[in-house]
């Protein structure tokens, strides 16, 4: 931890219903001040509803170059689609 | 494909680069540099605007200036945690800041003299740093580009701020014209002095260019800026600077005078009016602050 | 008639104590320990400045003589301002700024829980939208009191200075005039002898979970009631009020 404190990532829900949106990050001292610090800075605006911080180093993110490995085994899975099945002609709500 | 073919690829087809993908040491560092310069330019240009608040002539006045002080707050702090995802810390950037290493705009170096004034920064200088946010929302680098979007929907009341301050005084009583004259005298030239060099005398441009961190030049955005205002000075009935601002019909655009480039550039080397003021006030608000952090670390060590 | 003189002037204690504090904590734009924090302050500040402004419409609309906001807020001198001492103390170090926020915000948060419940409609609607925003400035002072309290020994020593130093300004927020008396038999005005005890005790709470005491046989400053201030709070009105008294027939 530094001077400035740690860096937490930013959530919101900008409406209930709505999924957590990643927005940026601030610096904080500590879990409560992490989420005042994002109040005051994130929705100034009014734009949430709920925030959630997680401190920076404790996100776990998938490495770039293994974007080939990590994600290509899912492409020739287009059976996970809804638009890979024809359906009769004239069918509806479906 | 070698990693730089791939990171060229990406910016030929207008992929962002995000923080974790390769990408040139100059790439990084140019970044690194301008958005820690345009975070620095944020936190700095609170100060001029905050000698004022204060003072503001009327409530809804002040809590206005507040609310657009707190907004360049917020702006320098979307920046600075952009450009913490380049692998250096705020604590770092500010440290560069205080030492005179890292540069902010230098507009800032200037005195707001009057209330006036608060009218001109948000006009000028807002209106100049808009039209250049608004091209770099389509930056190359992710996070800086996210940070602008959001920049970008913040700021536009901005500049109606200090347009609405400066045409109330236009109208209003002789004293106030006279103000609002001076104001604009002053703060014309280095508002569009903010773009940077000519084309032709930007070292750095070329790579930005390339590497897709700028994607309009310095006299393209200068240009965007004055072809728009000088029809808003009209209005509001006060008079630019300028003897040679006339408009060009072949060109569709106006034609303007000869900036001094060598303020500027005494400006930049921290020769301006207010340069010291600035850091001083910056490193004495940081001094004061740090038992406040050092409580706050201590107390976070031992209760999370 | 009396009674609107009375309302009027019981207006003016709780919206010149937002304005003077909103403009105490208005200093604190780019000095923060933290950048963060200057958005914290700033944002209480706004709050404060945007309580001052809707009391100081209501009281432009019980006058009914053409004043505004603005004439309430820069038309009056040291004499006819009736804000509390406390909000008028200089801000000092980060540590006094967070002592005077706490005795003052939990103040706030007693008396407009109380206040919600005035017989005059407009009081109450104001006590009920400032009291969501006091609630906060509360939690804020009183997370950075027990930082501070319990942060280090440096911190502890200078916020307990502060404590000490500011206390013997904290009764003079429960004073009340004969006019008070006659607005909180009406079902009015607060009866603040009523949210001390409840004050005292929020403070105690806090002050506990920072590990700081309150100092003893502390002499109580008071008169703010009868708008006799210390010498503070005239600078801090020539300052404010500069524009409207050098140029008193511009608009702005």
């Amino acid at each position: 931890m530094d001077n400035q404190g740690d860096i937490w990532e930013v959530f919101i829900q900008s409406k209930p219903g709505l999924a957590h949106k990643h927005v940026g990050s601030v610096h904080a001292m500590g879990k409560e001040m992490a989420l005042q610090n994002a109040r005051d800075m994130y929705t100034r605006r009014q734009e949430g509803t709920c925030i959630w911080v997680a401190k920076h180093e404790d996100i776990v993110a998938s490495v770039p170059e293994e974007d080939g490995s990590f994600f290509e085994p899912s492409n020739d899975k287009i059976y996970r689609h809804a638009t890979h099945y024809v359906m009769p002609e004239g069918a509806k709500n479906i | 494909m070698s990693d730089l073919d791939k990171f060229l690829e990406k910016i030929k087809n207008n992929v962002k680069i995000e923080p974790k993908d390769w990408m040139p040491d100059g790439y990084r560092k140019h970044l690194q540099r301008q958005m820690s310069q345009h975070a620095h330019s944020e936190i700095i240009g609170m100060q001029p605007e905050g000698n004022w608040i204060t003072r503001a002539p009327s409530l809804r006045a002040k809590v206005i200036l507040l609310a657009k002080i707190q907004d360049e707050a917020g702006h320098g702090q979307y920046l600075y945690s952009a450009a913490e995802t380049l692998g250096k810390s705020r604590d770092e950037y500010i440290h560069e800041l205080q030492t005179r290493k890292a540069k902010y705009s230098s507009i800032f170096n200037y005195p707001t003299l009057t209330w006036a004034d608060m009218g001109a920064v948000g006009w000028l200088v807002d209106g100049a740093a808009i039209v250049n946010q608004v091209s770099l929302q389509k930056t190359s680098y992710g996070p800086y580009s996210r940070a602008m979007v959001r920049i970008c929907k913040e700021e536009s009341f901005h500049q109606r701020q200090g347009y609405e301050i400066m045409s109330q005084m236009a109208f209003g009583t002789a004293e106030q014209k006279e103000m609002a004259q001076d104001a604009l005298n002053r703060f014309w030239w280095p508002s569009i002095m903010m773009f940077g060099p000519h084309d032709a005398d930007s070292a750095r441009s070329g790579d930005a260019m390339k590497w897709g961190i700028k994607v309009e030049s310095n006299d393209e955005l200068r240009q965007r800026f004055i072809d728009k205002t000088v029809q808003q000075a009209e209005i509001i009935g006060l008079t630019i600077p300028d003897p040679d601002l006339k408009w060009n019909e072949e060109k569709g655009s106006y034609d303007f005078g000869k900036m001094d480039w060598d303020e500027f550039w005494q400006v930049v080397k921290g020769n301006g009016p207010c340069n010291d003021q600035r850091i001083n006030h910056h490193i004495k608000a940081h001094e004061e602050g740090t038992w406040v952090r050092e409580a706050a670390i201590a107390y976070a060590k031992k209760n999370n | 008639m009396e009674n609107k003189d009375a309302l009027i002037n019981y207006c003016l204690r709780v919206g010149d104590s937002s304005l003077v504090l909103g403009q105490r904590l208005a200093e604190w734009c780019s000095n923060g320990p933290i950048l963060e924090e200057d958005i914290a302050l700033t944002n209480i500040s706004l709050d404060l400045f945007g309580q001052s402004r809707m009391l100081y419409s209501y009281i432009a609309e019980l006058k009914g003589n053409g004043e505004t906001e603005d004439s309430v807020a820069f038309g009056r001198n040291e004499r006819a301002f009736y804000n509390t001492l406390l909000s008028e103390r200089p801000n000092g170090h980060f540590g006094d700024t967070i002592v005077r926020g706490l005795l003052v915000d939990a103040f706030n948060f007693h008396f407009y829980t109380k206040l919600k419940e005035s017989k005059d409609s407009t009081l109450a609607a104001f006590a009920e939208k400032s009291l969501k925003e006091v609630t906060y400035h509360l939690r804020h002072s009183s997370e950075w009191i027990i930082r501070l309290g319990d942060g280090t020994e440096e911190s502890k020593n200078k916020v307990q200075k502060s404590l000490n130093e500011l206390w013997g300004y904290s009764d003079d927020l429960f004073e009340m005039n004969d006019d008070d008396l006659n607005l909180v038999s009406e079902g009015v005005a607060i009866d603040l002898s009523s949210i001390k005890p409840l004050w005292q005790e929020t403070i105690n709470t806090v002050l506990s979970r920072a590990k700081l005491t309150l100092p003893e046989n502390v002499f109580m400053h008071k008169g703010s009631r009868n708008a006799v201030h210390s010498e503070y709070l005239g600078h801090l009105l020539c300052e404010m009020q500069y524009l409207q008294k050098a140029y008193p027939d511009a608009k702005w």
